[in-house]
């Protein structure tokens, strides 16, 4: 019984310890980023291999999804014989929830777990500790282009996803089911609101962009450097940035649609 | 030479997201960039509003020519009191235009439907439109109905 209290207290203090050391390592990563021409070469290399190298994915799975949508919509309006309502229900939810929560899923499987790794890989190797001996901090150098990469690409892929969602919804009801256009366009404009729809799913995405990147970048830094180690880390960069995705999303969908 | 290819990608990257904001902003959301119309305001008392939101539609003849833009009780008479705001081109409604709240379809929208007048004097920034029929509410009506008391 003392033991289980002993066990108790000292996994509390070590989620404490790791939280505040997170915290600092996210404060220096924030501003670790140097401004000169070579600091952002060093970003441009990242944002290329985050963001440009997960285009693909984003853009098949949105279509994909605004395609089913648009399906799962016409079925379901057309009982109630509004099936002009389509384009609407597709955009709302994809610009609302679908585009940032997805993207971001995608975005921590694709991209996150290949920084946990690729960081981990290099402390475990021993390039990150080198570094430090040759002058050169590890977290201007390695840590801060690739949190900004991740920062910078999350919402940029959520607005590609979304918009390539809507565009699929339009191919499968306009052009396969029927939908007359004109009508579809203009439900879906007089349903969506720039600044309470679109602007509000980009915040989403940009909350999700720096949490997605913070947990990868600190599981990476943060492993125990061995093959065991960088194996457990990637995994806990998926699990834990989806349950922070998932529950980040209710909140904030409670925050701006729930009335609160 | 393989620095400059990956500059090259990430500017395309940048900017497929600004295009895909700006096709979410404006093909999606409808926003347009003359979105500041003209408009003079003109208010009306009803007794319901029956569902009746701010952002509304005000048409004339199906025809789209403001929106609602406030609504509030007015203490005083216990009525509801809608101001609208119409676009400046539409300057020749007469003062005693008639405002009525109806439903698009069935199960649609409410929306302000106003028929013109004869009145020489056309309605200006502030005038009242004391004319009104207030929304058809399909409860009340079943109820009459369903009591016998419905009267033609």
């Amino acid at each position: 019984m003392v033991n289980f209290i002993i066990k108790l207290g000292r996994s509390g203090v070590e989620f404490l310890e790791t939280l505040g050391r997170s915290g600092v390592f996210l404060m220096r990563a924030v501003f670790g980023l140097s401004l000169s021409f070579k600091g952002l070469a060093l970003l441009v290399r990242q944002l290329y291999r985050v963001g440009v190298l997960s285009l693909i994915i984003i853009i098949v799975s949105g279509l994909f999804i605004g395609m089913v949508l648009g399906l799962q919509g016409y079925s379901i309006l057309t009982d109630y014989g509004s099936e002009q309502a389509v384009g609407q229900m597709v955009a709302l939810t994809l610009v609302r929830e679908l585009g940032p929560v997805v993207t971001a899923l995608l975005f921590a499987g694709r991209a996150g777990s290949a920084l946990t790794a690729e960081i981990g890989l290099m402390k475990a190797t021993e390039q990150l500790s080198s570094l430090e001996m040759m002058g050169v901090d590890p977290l201007r150098r390695i840590i801060a282009p690739r949190f900004w990469a991740g920062f910078i690409s999350l919402p940029i892929l959520a607005v590609i996803f979304s918009a390539v969602g809507v565009l699929g919804g339009m191919l499968i009801s306009v052009d396969w089911l029927g939908v007359y256009d004109g009508a579809f366009w203009s439900n879906m404009q007089s349903a969506v609101e720039f600044e309470s729809d679109v602007l509000n799913g980009v915040i989403k995405a940009v909350v999700f962009g720096l949490v997605c990147s913070w947990i990868a970048v600190f599981q990476g830094y943060d492993l125990i450097p061995t093959s065991e180690g960088i194996s457990s880390a990637t995994t806990k960069t998926v699990v834990y940035s989806s349950l922070a995705i998932l529950s980040l999303d209710f909140l904030l969908t409670a925050v701006m649609f729930g009335g609160l | 030479m393989y620095q400059r290819s990956i500059e090259f990608l990430v500017g395309v990257f940048m900017l497929m997201g600004i295009a895909g904001l700006a096709f979410l902003a404006m093909q999606v959301s409808g926003l347009s960039l003359d979105a500041q119309q003209k408009s003079y305001k003109v208010y009306a008392m009803f007794d319901d509003l029956g569902g009746l939101s701010i952002r509304g539609r005000v048409s004339l003849a199906g025809v789209t020519i403001g929106r609602v833009s406030n609504v509030q009780l007015d203490r005083a008479t216990y009525s509801a009191e809608v101001e609208m705001e119409i676009y400046s081109e539409i300057d020749n409604l007469s003062t005693d235009s008639v405002a009525s709240i109806q439903t698009s379809g069935l199960l649609g929208d409410k929306y302000i439907a106003i028929s013109v007048g004869a009145d020489e004097e056309v309605l200006a920034d502030g005038d009242t439109i004391f004319d009104t029929q207030s929304a058809l509410n399909l409860e009340k009506l079943i109820g009459a109905f369903a009591s016998g008391k419905a009267e033609f």
